[in-house]
């Protein structure tokens, strides 16, 4: 129970320093890695409470691919070299005082609510039935995805989907003067409009006009 | 030293959030920043379902914060695509001169 703690404090203390350091960080490439960072704590607090399978997952996802194409773009756009002005900005004084109340306001709310639940333990009936089971993490959870919540899990891969193809569509380029292959209008083509059988005259040229 | 229980979790999800929207609210510099900013929050908002999942010994916390994750894959690609389209066509993404419909 001591190791518990231990990792739990030190991983939750590197979460909420790089999570703070993603929105104060002067570079936009170091928020990005801070990002990795904290996704990389919460996935290992995942993994040590017993959600192995959604632990892993976070950190295929999020780490090598959410994370990645943020890189990307970020590199991508080169705005790098701007830097992070909080205070420095002109008209920027009135948003700090609105955002650190409204945020600190939420924080309070949730603190709360959190607590209120921990003096009235009894709200909820806990069940700690399948923990003691010896199926393991990801074979429960397959269990159930694929079966209760099998539309629910159709709708989601719609959507990536439609996640697809509407960046694509959104960032695809028609460039104007650039001559490409078009297969219909090759396949369409017929011989008379190839081909034309002309009566030349003699000592008369043929006029081509293109 | 007192056990981790099901309030330690819900607290450090309570710090993430409350960061995210600060920083949300805080940031000057670019779209990007923001849209990390909304990860945080998902992020915070994952911690709650997957440790209230644990701790209730209930399966479909885990089930939804799958989908969460489906979303904000989802979300944080058209996001960066609708970026990148603005940045080509105006040059900037700094969030003080995005200001076109201002009217």
């Amino acid at each position: 129970m001591i190791a518990h703690s231990i990792f739990f404090y030190t991983f939750s203390l590197i979460a909420i320093i790089s999570a703070i350091m993603v929105t104060a960080s002067k570079n936009t490439v170091h928020s990005v890695f801070f990002l990795i960072l904290d996704f990389i704590s919460i996935s290992c607090l995942f993994i040590m409470i017993g959600a192995e399978f959604l632990g892993m997952i976070m950190l295929i996802v999020y780490v090598g691919a959410v994370a990645v194409l943020f890189l990307f773009v970020v590199m991508m756009l080169n705005v790098a070299q701007q830097k992070n002005q909080w205070f420095a900005a002109k008209n920027s004084s009135k948003h700090i005082p609105v955002g650190l109340i409204i945020s600190t306001l939420i924080f309070v709310e949730i603190i709360i609510v959190i607590g209120g639940w921990k003096y009235k333990p009894e709200i909820f009936d806990i069940n700690n039935s399948f923990t003691q089971s010896s199926v393991s993490n990801t074979h429960s959870l397959g269990q159930i995805l694929y079966t209760d919540y099998i539309h629910v899990f159709q709708i989601s891969g719609m959507i990536l989907l439609v996640a697809m193809i509407g960046a694509i569509v959104l960032t695809f380029r028609q460039r104007a003067g650039v001559k490409r292959q078009s297969y219909i209008k090759q396949i369409s083509r017929e011989r008379a409009e190839g081909v034309e059988v002309l009566e030349v005259e003699t000592n008369k040229g043929v006029r081509i006009d293109d | 030293m007192t056990e981790i229980g099901l309030g330690h979790y819900l607290t450090l999800g309570a710090v993430i959030f409350s960061i995210g929207v600060i920083g949300i609210f805080l940031n000057r510099k670019n779209i990007i920043v923001i849209l990390m900013s909304i990860e945080l929050i998902l992020l915070a908002v994952n911690i709650n379902l997957v440790s209230f999942s644990i701790f209730l010994g209930d399966l479909a916390g885990q089930v939804f914060t799958l989908f969460i994750l489906t979303v904000a894959a989802a979300e944080a690609a058209i996001g960066l695509a609708i970026i990148v389209v603005y940045f080509r066509n105006s040059g900037t993404i700094r969030v003080e001169e995005i200001d076109k419909l201002k009217g």
